[in-house]
């Protein structure tokens, strides 16, 4: 469950919103503008609330009656951004074994084989970020995220950067992911088609407030 | 003509420990400094970027004499560190590789600085979402990928360290075997009567030394660039 009820001002802009989402997508819609990485980025820790509250399955990660803030390194939240962020350095291997390390996670060989199957990225672990086209980066970046086993994974338009063709290649591995990766999701889109794909809740932005929410019924034909 | 003697070659290597040592210690300082300076903002930051910069434009003897005076034996710092420590830089080697250190450090200081400037920092805020922490991030992120720049750094340092001459001679003087560095050995061996072939020979050595110093840094970059551009 998350719950999010928070209020930070960006210059002339506002945000403002409150919803809570027992959905495994709560997908986030709105134009460009509306709010929605400033939102996301709030749930990631990335930026803090101005005031308010955020929350997922009951544990607070900002509070600021309590002067509570989680650090994004502490949060075990999952962030795939719309381009990839690969680390160029680093082979795919070592992309995706980065959260674990970190985290100082031990190996689980039977999550990291599923993993390879369902995003089908076995075949590029020993290719650099360079060497990867745009559908297969991001990829790897969700299954990057996914292996440092976040509790809530945050996607940010994850397709935002691929022509139609790319995108109708990653939907279906997002669905797969859905179904079968177990992690509740927060799905940023300015497009109704994915969202109506893969959510199950839907958060409208308008202008930094939440326009409307419910099920996917509330997206714009 | 190519026969170097013992005293040249002694020169030659006491340059290249010197370097050394003043390269290797100068690094982490710099590293550290070119990265508060690259990402924070910070009272009296300017002032502090000036004095970096200050032993580049400064006349040399001029840094050596501020040296001599607070790290001489009667200096405010060398007089505590001789007391205290048991360091003495006043006319030995370690006073050679501390000038050098003073002077190459704007030199270390600066590509650093650019190429901590130039990492991406949304790259390190996908490492922090995926668990690492600031020191981790630092370490597995921003290090490697500022590594073209600090090698870069390094070597420039490492070729002035090498070339060093007045600050040095102000400091520590030029004493064979102790603090006579390449560039006093010349200067000493301009000044004999029938010097000059001798002179010569140690202007080729410091010539190459130069050139390997820049040719490498010219690989180190390129190898890292290619590295970090992901193919």
């Amino acid at each position: 469950m998350l719950h999010v009820e928070v209020s930070k001002q960006l210059g002339d802009f506002s945000v403002e919103v409150a919803f809570t989402s027992e959905g495994r997508v709560t997908g986030l819609f709105g134009a460009s503008g509306a709010g929605k990485t400033s939102l996301i980025s709030m749930i990631a820790g990335l930026q803090k609330p101005d005031r308010g509250v955020i929350s997922v399955d009951g544990e607070a990660l900002d509070d600021t009656t309590k002067s509570l803030h989680i650090a994004v390194h502490q949060r075990r939240i999952g962030y795939v951004f719309q381009d990839a962020r690969l680390f160029p350095h680093l082979d795919v291997r070592r992309n995706l074994d980065y959260g674990r390390r970190m985290n100082r996670l031990t190996r689980d060989p039977a999550q990291e084989t599923r993993l390879n199957d369902m995003l089908n990225i076995g075949h590029l672990l020993d290719r650099r970020p360079g060497q990867l086209s745009g559908g297969e980066r991001q990829r790897v970046a969700l299954g990057r995220a996914l292996l440092s086993r976040p509790r809530l994974l945050l996607l940010d338009e994850p397709l935002g950067s691929l022509d139609e063709d790319r995108k109708a290649e990653i939907l279906p591995y997002l669905m797969r992911l859905r179904d079968e990766a177990g992690v509740p999701m927060v799905y940023v889109s300015h497009d109704p088609d994915e969202l109506r794909q893969l959510a199950s809740h839907i958060v409208m932005l308008k202008r930094g407030r939440v326009a409307a929410f419910g099920g996917t019924e509330v997206l714009p034909t | 003509m190519f026969e170097i003697s013992p005293t040249e070659w002694t020169a030659v290597l006491l340059s290249l420990k010197v370097g050394v040592v003043a390269t290797l210690l100068a690094t982490p300082i710099a590293i550290a400094l070119a990265w508060a300076l690259a990402r924070y903002e910070f009272w009296g930051k300017s002032v502090i970027d000036a004095t970096v910069h200050l032993p580049l434009v400064l006349p040399p003897v001029v840094t050596g004499y501020l040296l001599l005076l607070t790290f001489g034996k009667r200096g405010l710092v060398g007089g505590w560190l001789a007391d205290h420590l048991g360091i003495v830089f006043a006319f030995r080697w370690t006073g050679a590789a501390l000038a050098c250190g003073v002077m190459s450090f704007p030199l270390l200081v600066r590509p650093i600085r650019l190429s901590i400037e130039a990492v991406d920092r949304r790259l390190e805020q996908a490492a922090s979402t995926l668990g690492a922490s600031p020191w981790q991030v630092f370490a597995t992120v921003t290090l490697p990928l500022a590594l073209p720049g600090i090698l870069a750094g390094m070597v420039l340092g490492f070729a002035k360290a090498i070339g060093e001459f007045g600050a040095t001679i102000t400091f520590v003087s030029n004493i064979p075997g102790e603090t006579q560095t390449i560039s006093s050995a010349i200067y000493s061996l301009i000044q004999t009567p029938d010097g000059d072939t001798a002179a010569l020979r140690l202007v080729i050595v410091s010539i190459v030394m130069s050139m390997a110093a820049l040719v490498t840094s010219e690989v180190f970059a390129r190898r890292a660039t290619r590295r970090l551009h992901g193919n």
